[in-house]
């Protein structure tokens, strides 16, 4: 600031004043930024050290954190600042955190648990807020409070009902870090979020009560609070489904313009919270329910970039408004300027609270079990009342009273503060310790499987036909009925048909688990790869990459990689005796070459003629492959449908398709060059974003390809023979893939050249930079997904014509290239045909199969690989 | 058994089914005014029709097999017995049951009969396996026509994968039990509350 000013010469005083303008003008954001910082900073402090953060709960540290430093400003500047403000809390900090709660509920496990959620937050509320109101207000006039608290039992009901709702930052600060089993945590946290319908009518109802003065209260006003109870909290509900409607039928729509999906998550939730806070509804019902309605909908039509924005920033936002408040509520607490402290008042609130919320919870279950399918037993219960935490709604909304009409409001603060830092404090740090000794039963994480997915859903169908047998229209018949409608209607209407298309529970965990199996391998593989470019790739590790399942190939590798314990435990040790028997057998046979190139190439020392006559062999592999793609693709493409609009698409996405094929091209080629070049990533997200748009649709063919290569897998399996094969497969995608592209590149242009037909090239250097872009994005990602898509692609042939293997090898990934090349080839490039004539045998040996569909065929066969690509690099 | 659709219950049948089932009076009797309702024939005795009769079974993938279910092997009526017997797998199981289930026969509703339950809608062949096949055509039912052969192959192929332990690609049911359904809490989910 200072040069500018001082070169501005003359104009000094203007410039001095200038200076603090400015400062003025930025103070605002920059103090938010600088507390955001100091809170982010303190939170990595925390946990540097795991004891601590194991012991005390982060919320705990953050409000002594905050105490710590309310001090410090306190004692500089001499008054109390940047307290906790009501309006920035519930417009600013509450809603990411509301709305990560709602968006991230497990919403069967809630709807599973609706009916004992719902009366723990309606009727446990009220009963609190009444109990709790009436005692302290017996106590006062019982003259054990001290005569300066001015209340009446309104006042005493006001403040009841604000301190006894439990408070949904609070319980999921210091749950999540407990980890009891999941019904009983979605029953505290469920009615932490749902009783804010009930404290926001309470608390307006009573306010509006003491304003008026009890001597002008009518019967009419009681009956208006009970009506305005049914209109705030259903009203708020509303709110939050319309604008999850809203918000699912837009990102319907969203498919050129991935990069703003994410945006709209965020802005109507967040309209929906203004919305319903404008017209006094229940702004945290709806924007739980937003999230909790929209979810399936917004998931299944952003894309997978989108689907980890939108849950990164969540819990970003989430976790900087939890530290924020929970700072700030320590700061707040050191101003004593706004409170007065009544020890009867305060330990009656405390001792009061935790009693009825005990009897209430007692109460309630009692009547619940009656109802409850398994029942909730003692110690639950004790977790439950125990787990009762008030937290920064409840300091809120006390700071928001009017000193005017609440004449007791210093009082009522230094109450709530009290009560907040215990609950907080003290519950908070004794419930982990409770949980442990109570014997509490804890949630098992443990992954899906498929089989639990399947069984489950059988067992839904079970109940449901059950209860129509019995004739009782129970829970599962609503469950069903709601299923069916949302299949019919609601899915229908809010998904893009892509996405809708492909719905289905069971495949998408399936699905889910192969990416995740595919993550952990590449987790695991990714070293290798890089290794690979330095030095000399590990080809064992990577051999066994393409297996179809990608579960499998972890098995196959038999190494630490998968993650996936049942995996590993299924493991059956004859087949992976043979499998590694012959895998060696094949290893030794088929991968030298691609290897020792690979090898030098990462050295950048290949001899010109050497990768001339590797050129040639991968081209001839390459179109041998490239027939046998087609001749599968006949065989069994996924369902005609696809397949006529693949061809449609195809066919107009001639150039695209190409472009591609370059892309894919120079995406290996690349891999090596990335130190060399890195300035060109800039450019990658964007393009990315763009190609997976693209490719959206192809998507689903891609999936499709997987599936079929699994069951070839399978069903090799039935005999021991094609078992052997397994193995084979993968040991051949990933060097080709490599090697191949790197070729053409690598060495002389005119091979390129040849390779690309006319039309081909023009659109080289054009794409070039997308290919760069490409190639980057996927880089990482390259090892894994692409060798596992071609170890089914490959298991086709492999199977068949195990002789020929060490030619298919580098069918992999460059396969795609030439497929989609295939026609211009043909037609338009003399040499590439010439080169493809030495392949003649083998071309006419799947050639009676392929016949005239060729050209249609094409463009399924190769975009589900690149495909491929796109998802691992979502990945 | 057969020709007792008009009468009321006897109260020894009552007791009878009471032991067996474990059901309450009042469920059973409950039970009996839908037995009669759903049995158009009035004979006494259900038969398939009856049970298609329910228009939402209809609708429910597995409607069919799970009327079947009812139904003793090689037979098509089944009494109000043997109704209450395959009901009766779906009952709760109650905390003063957990207790004596060492002495006495295992009763109807326990965690493995509940799961041979599930099972046995998967086994059509009845040889204690689910085969490839077998889980195939469940999963044809339970999922949408989106999903292509393909697809369900490899789902299929994965599911017993997951669970097959000695090789035999098909899934028995001690596999069934330990293998898929082990942290599953299928007391829960295999249970519905019956109206007192």
């Amino acid at each position: 600031m200072q040069p500018p000013a001082a070169s501005a010469g003359p104009a000094a005083p203007a410039g001095a004043e200038l200076l603090r303008w400015q400062w003025r003008e930025v103070q605002a954001p920059c103090l938010v930024a600088a507390w955001i910082l100091v809170a982010s900073l303190a939170k990595i402090v925390f946990h540097l050290s795991r004891k601590v953060t194991s012991v005390v709960p982060e919320s705990c540290l953050l409000i002594l954190l905050g105490l710590g430093l309310g001090g410090i400003v306190l004692a500089v500047a001499k008054k109390a600042e940047y307290q906790l403000e009501p309006n920035m809390f519930f417009l600013f900090l509450l809603p990411p955190i509301v709305l990560d709660s709602g968006y991230f509920m497990p919403s069967r496990l809630f709807f599973d648990n609706i009916g004992a959620i719902l009366t723990y937050a309606v009727v446990g509320t009220l009963w609190n807020s009444f109990a709790t109101g009436t005692a302290l207000w017996g106590l006062h006039r019982a003259g054990l409070m001290d005569p300066g608290v001015e209340a009446g039992l309104m006042d005493f009901l006001l403040f009841g009902s604000l301190i006894s709702a439990v408070d949904p930052v609070a319980v999921l600060a210091v749950f999540e870090e407990v980890h009891v089993n999941e019904t009983l945590f979605i029953i505290v946290f469920g009615e932490s979020l749902l009783n804010d319908a009930v404290t926001v009518v309470l608390y307006k109802v009573f306010n509006s009560f003491v304003e008026l003065g009890p001597a002008h209260i009518h019967a009419t006003d009681y009956v208006k609070g009970v009506a305005s109870f049914f209109l705030v909290s259903l009203g708020g509900t509303a709110v939050g489904l319309l604008f999850a409607f809203l918000l699912a039928l837009i990102t319907r729509f969203t498919k050129r313009v991935r990069i703003i999906e994410p945006l709209f998550v965020f802005l109507l939730a967040y309209v929906a919270y203004l919305a319903a806070e404008m017209v006094s509804l229940s702004a945290i019902l709806a924007v739980t329910f937003c999230g909790i309605c929209c979810k399936k909908y917004v998931e299944a039509n952003i894309s997978q970039k989108s689907r980890t924005t939108v849950k990164y920033t969540m819990k970003t936002l989430a976790s900087s408004s939890e530290t924020i408040i929970f700072m700030f509520l320590g700061i707040s607490a050191v101003d004593t300027s706004k409170w007065t402290w009544d020890t009867a008042l305060v330990l009656g609130t405390l001792f009061f609270i935790l009693l009825f919320r005990a009897v209430g919870v007692v109460l309630q279950t009692y009547v619940l079990n009656r109802f409850r399918l398994i029942p909730l037993d003692r110690i639950d219960q004790v977790v439950m009342s125990y787990g009762g935490l008030r937290g920064a709604v409840a300091f809120a909304l006390v700071i928001l009273l009017d000193r005017e009409k609440v004449k007791a409001k210093d009082y009522f603060v230094a109450t709530t503060i009290v009560v907040v830092f215990f609950t907080v404090i003290v519950q908070g740090l004794t419930i982990k310790p409770l949980v442990t000794w109570l014997k509490v039963k804890r949630s098992d994480h443990h992954k899906p499987t498929l089989n639990e997915e399947l069984h489950e859903h059988a067992f839904d169908h079970i109940l449901a036909a059950v209860e129509d047998i019995v004739g009782h229209h129970g829970y599962h018949y609503w469950r069903d009925k709601w299923e069916q409608f949302d299949k019919k209607y609601l899915s229908q209407l809010l998904m893009r048909k892509s996405a809708y298309r492909l719905r289905d529970e069971i495949w998408d965990v399936y699905y889910k688990l192969n990416i995740r199996d595919a993550i952990s391998f590449v987790d695991q593989g990714g070293h290798v790869h890089s290794a690979a470019k330095l030095a000399l790739p590990s080809m064992p590790s990577r051999t066994s990459m393409s297996e179809s399942s990608v579960t499998n190939l972890l098995r196959e590798s038999g190494s630490g990689a998968c993650l996936d314990l049942q995996v590993i435990d299924t493991v059956r040790s004859r087949r992976d005796k043979e499998d590694a028997a012959m895998h060696h057998v094949l290893r030794g046979s088929l991968y030298k070459p691609r290897r020792r190139y690979k090898a030098s190439y990462s050295r950048h020392f290949i001899s010109p003629d050497k990768q001339e006559r590797q050129d040639k062999e991968i081209f001839r592999q390459n179109m041998k492959r490239r027939l046998e793609t087609f001749k599968s693709t006949k065989h069994n493409v996924c369902s005609s449908k696809s397949k006529a609009r693949l061809k449609e698409k195809g066919r107009k996405k001639k150039n695209i398709s190409l472009t591609k094929e370059t892309l894919n091209g120079k995406t290996h080629r690349t891999v090596p060059w990335q130190d060399a070049a890195p300035v060109l990533v800039m450019v990658s997200s964007e393009e990315e974003e763009s190609d997976s748009s693209e490719t959206e649709k192809e998507d689903d063919e891609g999936i499709v390809f997987v599936a079929r290569a699994t069951d070839e897998v399978l069903q090799g399996k039935t005999t021991p023979g094609s078992l052997d094969v397994c193995p084979s497969p993968c040991i051949i995608p990933p060097s080709p893939t490599l090697a191949e592209k790197e070729l053409p590149w690598k060495g002389d242009q005119a091979d390129l050249a040849v390779y690309v037909s006319s039309e081909t090239t023009k659109i080289v250097p054009v794409d070039m930079q997308k290919a760069w872009n490409q190639s980057i994005s996927s880089l990482e990602s390259i090892a894994s997904p692409p060798g596992i898509e071609s170890g089914h692609q490959h298991r086709r042939f492999a199977c068949p014509v195990l002789e020929e293997q060490p030619q298919s090898a580098s069918q992999a990934m460059p396969e795609q290239s030439s497929c989609f090349q295939f026609p211009s080839h043909v037609s338009k490039s003399g040499r590439s045909q010439s080169d493809s004539s030495p392949d003649g045998p083998e071309q006419q040996e799947l050639q009676p199969l392929m016949a005239t569909e060729e050209q249609g065929r094409m463009p399924p066969s190769a975009e589900p690989r690149w495909l491929m690509f796109n998802r691992a690099s979502h990945l | 058994m057969g020709s007792r659709a008009s009468t009321l219950l006897r109260d020894e049948e009552i007791e009878e089914i009471k032991k067996e089932t474990g059901f309450s009076h009042s469920q059973i009797t409950r039970l009996y005014s839908r037995f009669t309702s759903l049995d158009k024939g009035e004979n006494g005795t259900l038969s398939r029709e009856d049970f298609q009769r329910i228009p939402e079974l209809a609708i429910n993938p597995l409607g069919d097999r799970i009327i079947n279910a009812f139904f003793p092997e090689g037979e098509d009526q089944v009494n109000f017995r043997g109704f209450m017997r395959t009901l009766a797998h779906f009952r709760p199981i109650e905390d003063n049951e957990k207790s004596k289930d060492q002495n006495g026969p295992e009763p109807l509703n326990s965690r493995s009969n509940k799961l041979h339950f599930a099972f046995r809608l998967y086994d059509l062949d009845k040889d204690d396996k689910i085969s490839r096949d077998e889980l195939l055509q469940v999963l044809r039912m339970m999922v949408g026509v989106n999903i292509s052969d393909e697809q369900l192959g490899s789902i299929a192929d994965r599911t017993i994968q997951e669970a097959d332990q000695d090789g035999d690609s098909a899934i028995s049911f001690a596999e069934f039990v330990k293998q898929v359904l082990e942290k599953v809490d299928v007391e829960q989910k295999m249970s519905i509350r019956f109206l007192h």
